[in-house]
């Protein structure tokens, strides 16, 4: 039987619960929508039913939003969330976000482009709830701190799994302090990267916070991945939320360890599963993968030459080299200075390890 | 002698692989060619063709190439970016090449 998810709508104004209401109905998975007027009968029907998305205004009388979202965030945690408000105020979108919602809108943005709110609403719909952090669709925590990294930014990252709160300090694309759970350091980076899920928000750079991370996010990522590997249930098989984690760190430690740059691994049949670490731009190469392999297919079969053996390329900015598979191609970076004459062994060996 | 020609008359089904080296426009015109030129034009305007054609969608995919090879079982199609054109060198393979094959004692 088709199911559909379900929206619960919070707001103290009828009129915007009507609009609310008629506005999702233009949603394309068509989800079940409920509406009431107070904190205190949102809590009582999540508590009765099981919701997917709470629409949640901010300023009611007696239990206002933000105090209905720390209740929510408490003790619905898989719940997604979305703050709908006419306070056009940066400290309660702040506070908002420190509280772990997915999406901050004004009610003046809704009239001027409903259209990309019901996006904004259908995505969170649909995402898988088990694991990645919010900020960034289908992101992980370490492709987050990567991208930071690799871009030389200078960030403060804030983030929050239920009531736990956490902070990574970046400066200049290094990794300079971490806190969670009480601890500082390497030791509270790697209670962080435990993490499965959570929010993220990025704050303002802190050039003067003392440094207590002196290793690279690379070799940190290493050492807990063998960690984790260490620290595996030897005599029963983990939980499929912990395997896709171990393996995610995995994946990302390889990549680290054999000096690659992104690794883009891409399936001829099925054009939306691409699997890809360090790249944001995974869906556009594994395009340019996909129309390689047909090109070469089709210059095999004219010009007689044979099988594709692999297709490698360069640039200033770094190497690249694609490896065809049997059911998937591999599209792997390399920097612009890595040995041209071992980038097809070193692509072999990373890409046997990826899927084993 | 001739008995056999009268039965098998036809060449051997076997196409030869192009070698040399081209020089491309923008437009995708061959400016210069040291392929031979028996090889039918009909190929070389298919290589072209897609070369140009993954140039372009590498810009479009934001990871621009200057150079790319393609290494078949028995051909390797080297291209070089040239001011919007490209230098397409095309060399028949006699081992499958393998960059870091051991070398035969």
């Amino acid at each position: 039987m088709e199911s559909h998810h379900k929206i619960l709508i919070l707001d103290d104004e009828t009129a915007w619960l009507e609009v609310n209401r008629e506005i999702l109905t233009r949603l394309p998975s068509k989800p079940e929508t409920r509406a009431v007027n107070t904190g205190a009968r949102a809590v009582a029907l999540l508590d009765a039913e099981p919701f997917r998305l709470l629409i949640c205004d901010l300023k009611m009388p007696k239990m206002d939003g933000l105090q209905v979202l720390s209740i929510v965030r408490r003790r619905f945690p898989e719940l997604r969330t979305v703050v709908l408000t006419a306070l056009e105020d940066e400290e309660f979108r702040s506070r908002a976000y420190a509280l772990g919602v997915d999406l901050f809108w004004l009610k003046t943005d809704i009239q001027q482009n409903p259209q990309m709110f019901l996006d904004c609403v259908e995505s969170l719909l649909g995402r898988d709830m088990e694991t990645g952090f919010r900020g960034i669709q289908s992101k992980s925590l370490m492709d987050i701190i990567q991208m930071e990294c690799l871009s030389r930014s200078s960030t403060v990252l804030r983030i929050t799994r239920g009531p736990l709160v956490a902070k990574l300090w970046i400066q200049e694309g290094e990794l300079i302090d971490a806190e969670a759970e009480g601890a500082r350091g390497e030791a509270a980076f790697r209670r962080i990267l435990a993490w499965k899920s959570g929010t993220f928000e990025n704050l303002s750079a802190e050039p003067k916070r003392e440094r207590t991370i002196f290793k690279s996010v690379n070799a940190l990522l290493l050492e807990s991945a063998q960690n984790m590997d260490e620290a595996a249930n030897p005599t029963g098989p983990d939980s499929i939320e912990e395997a896709d984690h171990r393996k995610t760190i995995w994946k990302l430690a390889l990549v680290a360890r054999e000096g690659a740059e992104f690794v883009v691994a891409s399936s001829a049949e099925r054009q939306n599963e691409v699997d890809a670490w360090g790249t944001q731009n995974a869906g556009q190469l594994a395009a340019w993968t996909r129309r390689v392999a047909e090109v070469a297919k089709r210059l095999s079969d004219r010009l007689e030459a044979g099988p594709l053996l692999y297709v490698v390329g360069n640039s200033v900015e770094r190497q690249v080299l694609l490896l065809p598979g049997g059911e998937k191609s591999y599209l792997v970076a390399w920097p612009p200075d890595a040995p041209a004459d071992q980038l097809f062994e070193k692509t072999k060996k990373l890409v046997a390890s990826w899927d084993s | 002698m001739g008995f056999l020609t009268r039965f098998f008359k036809g060449h051997a089904a076997v196409q030869q692989l192009p070698a040399g080296s081209l020089t491309v426009n923008r437009d995708g015109q061959v400016v210069t060619s040291t392929i031979a030129s028996g090889y039918p034009q009909g190929l070389l305007r298919d290589i072209v063709r897609d070369v140009m054609l993954l140039f372009r969608q590498a810009r479009e995919a934001q990871m621009p190439l200057a150079e790319f090879s393609i290494h078949f079982a028995s051909l390797r199609i080297t291209a070089r970016e040239m001011r919007g054109g490209a230098v397409i060198f095309l060399s028949p393979q006699t081992v499958p090449t393998t960059p870091s094959q051991p070398d035969r004692l």
